[in-house]
């Protein structure tokens, strides 16, 4: 072989090595982005009122809105969190197994209780401040079908003055339905707020068993707490050992001063409030 | 394509500022590196993700000197050959050596319904070099494509490999050599 061939033969394989650059697939970027948390997808499941929108990244997730309005959820989105959203070209199979099993059934009474229902997802609360984080996991710590009042939330966190800030915390939630916002009340056991408005809280709450309509004629006629005459027990009138009280045992309360006069203790799974 | 010189500096400052460019001006390469190693466009991709993912977590934990001080081309390039290098040890290869165990080149089969006239076409051209890549060794491979797919200097293919740099310079002869060789015979068979 001559040194011209030799040379022709080398220019061609650089050539022909050089031209297997790939163009990396469009996909790539976006992904990668998504998994570290500077961008994120959304998804469409079930919710317990209605389709829900659930926005995600690597980190968790990051944000839900009732389905219907796609186009106004992306911008409220870059609006608050300046991260681009877009639909999730593949569903990510894990995460809609875990929401599935997390949201459950709407029925009430379906598999009650955090075992049965699986682990909750994990969240992304970038933008969250301390105490709004305080109020957030305190309130999904109420269980489903029951609901405490927002005095009780600010009570819990150690804030008891804190109450109409919590209020604006839990407005401010970035994931309702799925951290469960809409489970605090009034303490006179009106719904009072909700960010996806109150009819959505009321029908939430209906199809999670608690009953919202008998919680305000409740707070109608001043019963804040409900005791059983055989425990001398009190306790928020959802709280599950309150259901457990026989018609011919209940006994109602104004208020904890009365309940403790009467030589009622607060119940230790619902935490009402002592005398004071 | 290079490392832009003030990105690592603006990593440093602001890691999800400056990130997405670090993806933008690297996927090619990280992707590309991927495809030689794994063979395939589903894992290549793959492979480039979890790499893009490992370096942002290991930058988000470095202190910001060392960030601004960085090479990152090399760097992100090693990172995504041992993911590669990983992925394909779990599996067993479909690949077929291009030399024999006394270092000779093996003769290539000519392909199936192989058409003399089309073989120049740029198309068929690519398809031919990968598939002759594909064919040697994983050490020369690697150093090959490093080197003369992707572009890098010897310098830094030997960082990205570890490997001192004559070492390297003697893998990249040596892969070519076989090339070289595999792509004659390829020649004289579709005369034939």
């Amino acid at each position: 072989m001559s040194a011209h061939d030799e040379l022709e033969g080398w220019r061609e394989m650089a050539t022909g090595l050089r031209g297997l650059q790939p163009e990396p697939p469009p996909t790539l970027r976006p992904a990668v982005l998504e998994r570290v948390g500077l961008a994120d997808a959304f998804i469409t499941v079930a919710g317990p009122a209605g389709p829900l929108l659930v926005a995600f990244n690597g980190r968790g997730i990051s944000a839900t809105a009732p389905a219907g309005d796609e186009a106004g959820f992306v911008q409220r989105f870059l609006a608050r969190h300046r991260r681009p959203l877009r639909r999730a070209g593949e569903p990510p199979a894990r995460l809609l197994a875990q929401l599935e099993r997390y949201l459950g059934s709407s029925s009430p009474g379906a598999a009650r209780g955090p075992a049965a229902r699986g682990e909750p997802p994990r969240f992304d609360l970038r933008g969250v401040s301390a105490f709004e984080g305080d109020v957030l996991r305190k309130s999904a710590e109420i269980p489903r079908g029951e609901v405490r009042p927002y005095a009780w939330v600010a009570g819990e966190i150690g804030r008891p003055a804190a109450v109409r800030a919590v209020g604006g915390a839990l407005n401010r939630n970035p994931v309702p339905v799925l951290i469960p916002c809409h489970r605090v009340v009034g303490s006179d056991g009106r719904l009072t707020g909700y960010a996806w408005g109150v009819p959505y809280k009321r029908t939430l709450l209906a199809a999670e068993g608690a009953d919202p309509e008998e919680l305000e004629r409740l707070g109608r006629h001043h019963t804040r707490y409900l005791g059983s005459d055989t425990t001398r027990i009190y306790c928020y009138p959802t709280c599950h050992n309150a259901r457990r009280i026989g018609p011919a045992q209940r006994v109602a309360f104004r208020d904890g001063n009365a309940a403790a006069a009467a030589g009622y203790r607060p119940c230790r799974r619902c935490r009402p409030p002592a005398a004071g | 394509m290079d490392t832009p010189p003030e990105l690592p500096a603006r990593l440093a400052r602001d890691l999800d500022g400056a990130f997405e460019e670090l993806v933008r001006g690297h996927e090619r390469l990280l992707f590309g590196l991927a495809l030689r190693v794994v063979g395939n466009a589903h894992d290549a991709e793959e492979v480039a993700q979890d790499a893009f993912e490992r370096a942002y977590h290991a930058l988000s934990g470095y202190p910001a000197e060392r960030v601004a001080a960085m090479r990152l081309r090399p760097w992100l390039a090693r990172i995504a050959l041992n993911l590669a290098r990983n992925r394909l040890r779990r599996r067993t290869p479909p690949t077929r050596p291009l030399e024999s165990a006394d270092g000779e080149p093996l003769p290539l089969a000519a392909p199936a319904g192989g058409e003399p006239a089309a073989v120049a076409e740029r198309h068929q051209d690519r398809e031919l070099w990968a598939e002759l890549l594909a064919g040697l060794p994983g050490r020369y491979r690697e150093a090959v494509v490093l080197r003369h797919v992707e572009d890098l200097p010897y310098a830094e293919v030997a960082e990205v490999l570890g490997q001192p740099v004559g070492t390297v310079k003697t893998h990249v002869h040596r892969g070519v050599r076989l090339l070289r060789a595999a792509f004659e015979a390829r020649k004289e068979t579709v005369a034939r």
